[in-house]
C-alpha cells in the first residue's frame, strides 16, 4: 500500500517535472525562431525533408480514405435518394475532420518519429554538446528550424490530404457507382462554408502541427542518450502525439461546431 | 590583446571540486591548475572522469561543490551569453568527434566561422582549407562524416576545434584510433599549434608515451583524487606506487583493473 502511494507520488512528480521541462523547452524554441528568419536556408532544407518524408504516405492515404468515404457515403445517401449530396458529404468530412486528424496522425508516425530519432541520435553522439561547446545554441540552429517547418508543413499536408480525398471520393462515387458528376461538384461548392469548414479545418491542422512538432522535438531532446533511450523516445512521440491529436480534436470540434 | 601581463598566470583554476553522477562520486574535492601557454596532460585509467573534468571546465556540467575559473571567470556563475562568449575562446575535441552528420567535412569546419564571424565565403574557404591541410585531410573536404574512419573523424574535429583560433584547446583522447604515421603527425601538430599560436592545451589521455613526450605538466587521476602530478620527468621517477603502476601499465597494484565486484570465484560458482 505504501509502495502504491510512493509510486503514485513518483509518477506524479516526474510527470510535473517533464511538463515543466517541456514548457521551458517550448519557450526556448519559440524564442529561437527569430534567428531562423534571417537564415531561410535552414528552414527550406527542413521543409523539404519533412515534406518529402510525408508526401507519399499522405497522398496515398488521402486517396483511399476518400474512396472509402465515397463508397460508404453512397450506400447511406442512396437509401434516402440523396446521392447528389455525396460531394458535399465527402468534402466536409475531409475538410472538417479527417483531413486534419488523419494527416496529423500520419505526420506524427512518419515525420514526427523521424525527428525524435534524429535529435535523439544527435544527442547520443554528442553532436548537440559539440555545438554547445562551439558556442552555437543547438536549439536555435537545430530545433527551431525543425519546429517551424513542422508547424508550416502540417496545414499544407492536411490540405493535400483533403484535396486528394475529394478526388478519391469522385473516383468511387462518380466513376465507379455512377453519381452525377455535375451534382458531385456543384453540391460541394454550394454547401461548403469557407469560415465553418475550411478555416476551422486549417486552424485544427495548425494546432496539430504545433503540438506534434513540439512533442517530437522535445522527446528527442529529452531522450536518454543511448540507443534504447532513443528508441523509447520515438515510441513515446507516436503514442503521445496520437493522444494529443485526438483529445485536441474533440476540444476544438466542441468549441467550433458544438454549442458547448 | 595584452598577453604579457598574465602570461604566467593560470588559465584554468579548479578549487576543491566535488562532482557525482547520480550516486556515483566521480571527483572528491580535487584542486588543480592549468598554466597558460603550456601543454597540460590529465591522465588516468578509463572511467576515472577525465571527460567529465573537461565538461566541468567547459561549463556543460556543474560541480556539486567548489569552483572552476577559466581566464579569471567563474564558469558556473556566468550568464548564458557570457558563457557562450567564453566558449568561443575554448576549443574542445570530443572523444567521439561529435561532427554534425548531416553536413560534409568542409561545412562542419566552416560552421563555427559562419556562426561567429562575418568573414566572406572566400575567406572562410581559405581558413577551412588551411585548417584541413594542417590535419592532412584537405582532400577529404567533400566527404560526409559517416564516410570517415574514426581516426579521420577525430582529425576533422581537431580542425574544427581550431577554426576560431581559441586561446585554449581541450583534447579528449586525441591519440586513440590513430595509425603510427598520423599519430606522430598529430603529436607534432598539437605541440606546434600550442607553440605557434600561443595556445594552452589540455590533453586528456591514457596513452602514456605520446602524452609524456609533449606535456609540460601531468596530473594523474584515479578514484576521484589526484594521485600524482609533476613534469613528465618527475612523474616517471615518482615514488608513488599508484603512479608507477599507471605509467608502466601493470594490471595489479593499488589501482584495480576491475570495476568493484564480489569475489570472482564466488561469482562464478554462485547458482
Ligand atoms: N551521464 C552519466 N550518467 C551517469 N554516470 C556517468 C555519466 N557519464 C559518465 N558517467 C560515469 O562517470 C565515470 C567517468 O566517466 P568519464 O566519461 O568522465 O570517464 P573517462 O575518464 O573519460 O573514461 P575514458 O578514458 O574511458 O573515456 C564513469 O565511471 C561513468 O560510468
Ligand atoms: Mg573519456
Amino acid at each position: 500500500m505504501i509502495n502504491f502511494f510512493q509510486n503514485l507520488g513518483k509518477v506524479t512528480l516526474s510527470g510535473f517535472s517533464k511538463l515543466g521541462r517541456s514548457t521551458f523547452f517550448l519557450l526556448q524554441v519559440l524564442s529561437g525562431i527569430s534567428s531562423v528568419i534571417p537564415r531561410p536556408r535552414l528552414l527550406i532544407a527542413q521543409l523539404y525533408s519533412v515534406g518529402v518524408l510525408s508526401f507519399l504516405i499522405i497522398t496515398i492515404s488521402g486517396l483511399f480514405v476518400g474512396m472509402v468515404l465515397g463508397l460508404q457515403g453512397f450506400y447511406i445517401l442512396s437509401d434516402f435518394g440523396a446521392e447528389e449530396a455525396l460531394g458535399v458529404m465527402v468534402a466536409s468530412s475531409l475538410v472538417r475532420e479527417l483531413g486534419p486528424v488523419v494527416a496529423a496522425l500520419l505526420f506524427a508516425g512518419r515525420a514526427g518519429s523521424a525527428l525524435t530519432a534524429e535529435i535523439g541520435l544527435m544527442k547520443a553522439t554528442e553532436q548537440l554538446s559539440g555545438m554547445e561547446m562551439m558556442a552555437i545554441d543547438p536549439i536555435k540552429r537545430i530545433i527551431s528550424p525543425r519546429f517551424l517547418s513542422g508547424f508550416l508543413a502540417m496545414p499544407l499536408l492536411a490540405a493535400l490530404f483533403s484535396s486528394i480525398g475529394v478526388i478519391g471520393g469522385h473516383i468511387a462515387g462518380v466513376e465507379m457507382l455512377g453519381v452525377d458528376e455535375g451534382s458531385y461538384w456543384s453540391q460541394m461548392q454550394a454547401n461548403l462554408d469557407f469560415q465553418d469548414d475550411i478555416v476551422n479545418g486549417i486552424i485544427k491542422s495548425i494546432v496539430f502541427g504545433f503540438v506534434v512538432s513540439w512533442i517530437a522535438l522535445f522527446e528527442g531532446y529529452d531522450a536518454i542518450p543511448t540507443s534504447e533511450g532513443v528508441s523509447r523516445a520515438t515510441t513515446r512521440t507516436v503514442v503521445n502525439s496520437a493522444f494529443a491529436i485526438l483529445a485536441l480534436d474533440f476540444i476544438l470540434t466542441a468549441l467550433m461546431f458544438g454549442d458547448i | 590583446m595584452d598577453n604579457s601581463v598574465n602570461l604566467n598566470s593560470d588559465i584554468v583554476s579548479i578549487q576543491n571540486v566535488s562532482f557525482s553522477h547520480g550516486s556515483r562520486k566521480i571527483f572528491d574535492d580535487i584542486s588543480l591548475t592549468i598554466q597558460r601557454g603550456k601543454i597540460t596532460a590529465v591522465m588516468g585509467p578509463s572511467g576515472t572522469g577525465k571527460t567529465t573534468l573537461l565538461k566541468l571546465i567547459g561549463g556543460q556540467l556543474t560541480p556539486d561543490k567548489g569552483s572552476i575559473e577559466v581566464d579569471k571567470e567563474n564558469v558556473h556563475q556566468l550568464k548564458r551569453a557570457d558563457l557562450y562568449t567564453l566558449r568561443k575562446r575554448m576549443g574542445m575535441l570530443f572523444q567521439s568527434g561529435a561532427l554534425l552528420t548531416d553536413i560534409n567535412v568542409y561545412d562542419n569546419i566552416a560552421l563555427p566561422l559562419r556562426e561567429h564571424t562575418r568573414l566572406s565565403e572566400s575567406m572562410i574557404r581559405t581558413l577551412v582549407l588551411m585548417k584541413l591541410h594542417a590535419v592532412g585531410l584537405r582532400g577529404a573536404r567533400d566527404l560526409m562524416p559517416n564516410e570517415l574512419s574514426g581516426g579521420m573523424a577525430r582529425r576533422v574535429a581537431l580542425a574544427r576545434a581550431i577554426a576560431l583560433d581559441p586561446m585554449m584547446i581541450m583534447y579528449d583522447e586525441p591519440f586513440t584510433g590513430q595509425d603510427p604515421i598520423s599519430l606522430g603527425t598529430l603529436v607534432k601538430l598539437i605541440k606546434e599549434l600550442n607553440n605557434a599560436l600561443k595556445l594552452t592545451s589540455i590533453i586528456v589521455s591514457h596513452d602514456v608515451k605520446e602524452t609524456a613526450s609533449i606535456a609540460d605538466y601531468i596530473y594523474v587521476l584515479s578514484g576521484g583524487k589526484i594521485i600524482g602530478q609533476g613534469t613528465p620527468e618527475q612523474i616517471k621517477n615518482s615514488d608513488s606506487e599508484w603512479v608507477q603502476q599507471f605509467m608502466k601499465g601493470d594490471a595489479d597494484g593499488p589501482v584495480h583493473f576491475h570495476y568493484p565486484a564480489i569475489d570472482y570465484q564466488n561469482d562464478l560458482f554462485e547458482t
